[in-house]
C-alpha cells in the first residue's frame, strides 16, 4: 500500500472536475444532441473516477514483479464494465436523439403534457373539469328514471369480459 | 441447493437469446418465454423455503472465494422479493401473449418484446441476488438497458417524447451510483457487501455519510422517492400497459430493495432517518395529491404509485425491527397491487378505447366482471380492511407509532391522510369510469376482451387476495427476515464463514 498513500495525481482528479463540470453542464440543456454530450462526458469522468479509486503501480500480471508494487486490478476490471455500459446507452440515446429529429424535425425535448395544460389553464385562469362532466342528478338520466336502468343492465350482461 | 441460485439470472438470459434467434416463430418464443419465467418462479419459492429454514443461501460464482469472487445471495429479504417479483412477470407476460392475440389491439407487442422482457426479469433477479455492489450496479443497468427498449417500444412520437425523459433520468442515476460504487471502493478497498459491512463502520462519521447519501441519492431516483419522482408519471403511462405495469411494480420496489439493502446492511445506526423520514412524508402526501388532480387513470395510477413508495420508506426510515417488517410486507404487497392495477388500466383501454376519465362512464354495467376486477385492487390499495394494503399500513402506522416522537407522529398522520386521499381516488376512477351513465368512448361496438388476458388478472387479483389470507404466515417470514437484517450477522456470517479476511 505505499504507491497509495500519495493519493492520486492532481491532474487526475482536476481531469475529473472538469468532466463531470461540463457533463453536468451540457446535461441541463434542452437538445438531446447535447444531453449526450453531456452524458458521454460524464461518463468518462466517472469512469475516470473509479480508475483513481485503485492503486497505482505496475502491470498486475503475476510473475513480472513483487505484489506490492502491482496496481489494483479490480478497478480496471470494473471500468471496463463501465465504459461498456456507458457506450451502450451512448448508443442507444443517440438513437432516440435520430429517431426524435427523424419524426419531429427537432431533437429538442418538449415540455410534458401536464405542464403545457396547466400552463394552458392558468392562462385561462380555470380549474380542471373531470368530476363535473355529466356528474350531478340532472346530468345522469336513470337517477331520475330508473327503468332504462334496469334494461340496460339485462342486455349489458352479455357482452362483458366472460 | 446453492446451486440453484445463479438459475433465476442465468435462465432468463438464455431464453432472451432463444426468443431472439426464434423471432421468427411466435408461437415457439412465446412457449420459451413462458418456460423460463416459470422456471424462475419454481427456484424462486424454492430457495425462499430453503432462506427461510436454514438461513441465506450463498454461492460463490466460478469458485472463487467471496472477498475476491462475485457472490449472490438469497437472505429471506432477497428471496421473498425474487418470489413475488417472478410471480408478476410471469402473469404479466401472460397478459401481454393475450393481448397480442386480440385483433383490436393497436399496440400489439412486436418480435422484439419476447427477448427484451427476459432480460428485464434477469436484470432484476440479478440485483435481487446481488451480493456485490458492484453486481448490484450490473443488475441496474441490464435492467434498464431493457426498460429503455420497452419503453420506446414501437418508437412512436409519444413515446420517444417521454422516453426520452425516462432515459436521460436513468443515465443520469445510474452514473451517480457507478460514481458512488467507485468512491466506496477508494474509501474501503472492497465492494463486496458483507466485507463492506465491517469496513464501513471503520471510517470516519462524515466520509460515511458522504458515501450514504450519494447512494440514497442514486436509489431515491430509481425508487421515485419525492423530489426525485417527477420523472416517472411523465413517462410510464405511455408505454404499453404490460410494460407500464412490469415497470410500475418492479423497477421502484429495486430501489427500495437496495435502499433496504444499503440502509440495514452497510449503513445501520439510522444516521439519515430524520432526512429519510421527512422526504417518506412528503412522497406520501405531494404523490396523492398529484392523484387528486388527474384525469387520466394511467396518470393517476402512477401518481399513487409515487405516492405509496413513502410508506415502504417511512418502515425503512424507522430502522426498528415492527418498521423494516412492515416496509417489506408492504413492498411484497406494492408490487401485486400496482401491476394489476395498470393491467386493469390495460383491460378498460382494450374495451372501452381510453383510459381518460372523461370519455369513461358505465363500465361496471358493460362488463361486470371487469368492474370486480378494478374494484377488489383500488379498494386494497386504498387500505379499506381486511385487505393486505390494509394489513401493511397497519402494520407501519403501529411501528410509528411504537417508535414515538414528534416526527413518526407527523408521518403516522401523513400516512393515514395518504390512505385516505387514496380512497377518495379509487372511488373517483370507480364512480366516474364504472358507475356512471356510458360516455361516448364506451359506446362503441363491444370489444370481446382475450380470455388470457382477463385470466392473467384474475390470476394476480387472486394472488393479491392470497396475500391478505397468508399475512399471518407472511409477516413472520418478514419479521424474520427484518431481524435478520437489523442484527447483520446472518448474512455476513453467510458470506464470510471464515470471519473477515
Amino acid at each position: 500500500m505505499t504507491a497509495s498513500d500519495a493519493g492520486p495525481t492532481m491532474v487526475l482528479v482536476l481531469a475529473v472536475a472538469v468532466l463531470v463540470g461540463c457533463g453536468v453542464i451540457l446535461l441541463l440543456e434542452r437538445s438531446l444532441t447535447r444531453i449526450l454530450l453531456g452524458v458521454i462526458l460524464l461518463g468518462n469522468g466517472v469512469n475516470l473516477l473509479i480508475l483513481l479509486g485503485g492503486r497505482s503501480g505496475g502491470a498486475p500480471v503475476v510473475g513480472t514483479g513483487p505484489v506490492d508494487e502491482m496496481s489494483d486490478p479490480l478497478p480496471q476490471a470494473m471500468v471496463l464494465t463501465a465504459i461498456v455500459i456507458t457506450f451502450g446507452f451512448t448508443a442507444f440515446l443517440l438513437a432516440v436523439a435520430y429517431r426524435s429529429w427523424y419524426l419531429t424535425g427537432d431533437d429538442e425535448v418538449p415540455d410534458d403534457l401536464e405542464d403545457r395544460q396547466i400552463i394552458r389553464r392558468a392562462g385561462r385562469n380555470e380549474a380542471g373539469a373531470v368530476d363535473h362532466g355529466g356528474e350531478g342528478p340532472n346530468g345522469d338520466p336513470e337517477q331520475v328514471d330508473p327503468e332504462p336502468a334496469r334494461r340496460r343492465l339485462r342486455r349489458g350482461r352479455g357482452d362483458g369480459p366472460r | 441447493m446453492s446451486r440453484l441460485l445463479p438459475l433465476p439470472v442465468v435462465v432468463p438470459l438464455l431464453g432472451a437469446a432463444l426468443t431472439l434467434l426464434l423471432a421468427t416463430r411466435p408461437r415457439v418464443q412465446r412457449a420459451v418465454s413462458v418456460l423460463c419465467l416459470t422456471v424462475t418462479f419454481t427456484v424462486a419459492v424454492v430457495l425462499l423455503v430453503q432462506a427461510y429454514r436454514h438461513g441465506p443461501v450463498v454461492l460463490a460464482i466460478g469458485g472463487w472465494p467471496p472477498p475476491v469472487g462475485i457472490v449472490l445471495v438469497a437472505d429471506q429479504l432477497a428471496a421473498l422479493m425474487l418470489v413475488v417479483s417472478s410471480a408478476v412477470t410471469l402473469c404479466v407476460l401472460l397478459y401481454s401473449i393475450g393481448q397480442g392475440r386480440s385483433e383490436t389491439s393497436e399496440s400489439a407487442p412486436v418480435v422484439i418484446f419476447h427477448p427484451t422482457y427476459l432480460v428485464l426479469t434477469a436484470g432484476v433477479t440479478n440485483a435481487f441476488l446481488a451480493g456485490d455492489l458492484f453486481n448490484l450496479f450490473v443488475g441496474f443497468e441490464i435492467l434498464l438497458a431493457a426498460s429503455f427498449v420497452l419503453i420506446t417500444l414501437g418508437g412512436t412520437e409519444t413515446r420517444i417524447r417521454t422516453g426520452s425523459t425516462y432515459v436521460v433520468v436513468s443515465i443520469l442515476s445510474s452514473m451517480i451510483f457507478l460514481a458512488a460504487v467507485g468512491l466506496v471502493y477508494a474509501a474501503t478497498g472492497t465492494l463486496n457487501l458483507a466485507q463492506l459491512a465491517q469496513r464501513l463502520d471503520d471510517l470516519p462519521d462524515n466520509v460515511r455519510l458522504a458515501l450514504q447519501l450519494m447512494l440514497l441519492l442514486a436509489f431515491a431516483i430509481k425508487a421515485a422517492v419525492f423530489p426525485l419522482s417527477a420523472w416517472l408519471p411523465d413517462s410510464y403511462p405511455t408505454a404499453p400497459a404490460p410494460v407500464t405495469a412490469v415497470f410500475a411494480g418492479l423497477l421502484t420496489k429495486v430501489g427500495v430493495y437496495a435502499i433496504i439493502r444499503t440502509e440495514t446492511l452497510l449503513f445501520p445506526g439510522g444516521q439519515v432517518d430524520g432526512l429519510l423520514m421527512v422526504v417518506a412524508g412528503l412522497t406520501m402526501v405531494v404523490g396523492i395529491l398529484g392523484a387528486v388532480a388527474q384525469s387520466d387513470m394511467k396518470r393517476l395510477f402512477s401518481f399513487t404509485l409515487v405516492s405509496h413508495i413513502g410508506y415502504m420508506i417511512f418502515g425503512v426510515a424507522l430502522s426498528t425491527a415492527a418498521g423494516l417488517a412492515g416496509a417489506i410486507f408492504y413492498v411484497v404487497h406494492h408490487i401485486t397491487i400496482q401491476t394489476t392495477l395498470f393491467l386493469v388500466a390495460g383491460l378498460v383501454e382494450e374495451r372501452a378505447g381510453s383510459t381518460d376519465l372523461r370519455r369513461l362512464g358505465g363500465l361496471a354495467r358493460m362488463a361486470p366482471l371487469l368492474g370486480v376486477l378494478f374494484f377488489v385492487p383500488a379498494m386494497n390499495l386504498a387500505g379499506v380492511p381486511p385487505f393486505s394494503g390494509f394489513l401493511g399500513k397497519l402494520g407501519l402506522l403501529q411501528a410509528g407509532v411504537a417508535a414515538g416522537g414528534a416526527l413518526p407522529a407527523t408521518l403516522v398522520a401523513a400516512g393515514t391522510l395518504t390512505s385516505l386521499l387514496t380512497l377518495y381516488v379509487a372511488s373517483r376512477v370507480w364512480n366516474i369510469a364504472f358507475w356512471r351513465a356510458p360516455r361516448i368512448a364506451a359506446t362503441e361496438p363491444a370489444v370481446r376482451l382475450p380470455t388470457l388476458m382477463v385470466g392473467a388478472t384474475v390470476a394476480l387479483v387472486a394472488f393479491g387476495l392470497t396475500l391478505t389470507v397468508l399475512a399471518g404466515p407472511l409477516f413472520d417470514v418478514t419479521a424474520d427476515a427484518a431481524t435478520d437484517l437489523l442484527s447483520r450477522t446472518p448474512y455476513v456470517r453467510a458470506v464470510l464463514p471464515g470471519g473477515t479476511p
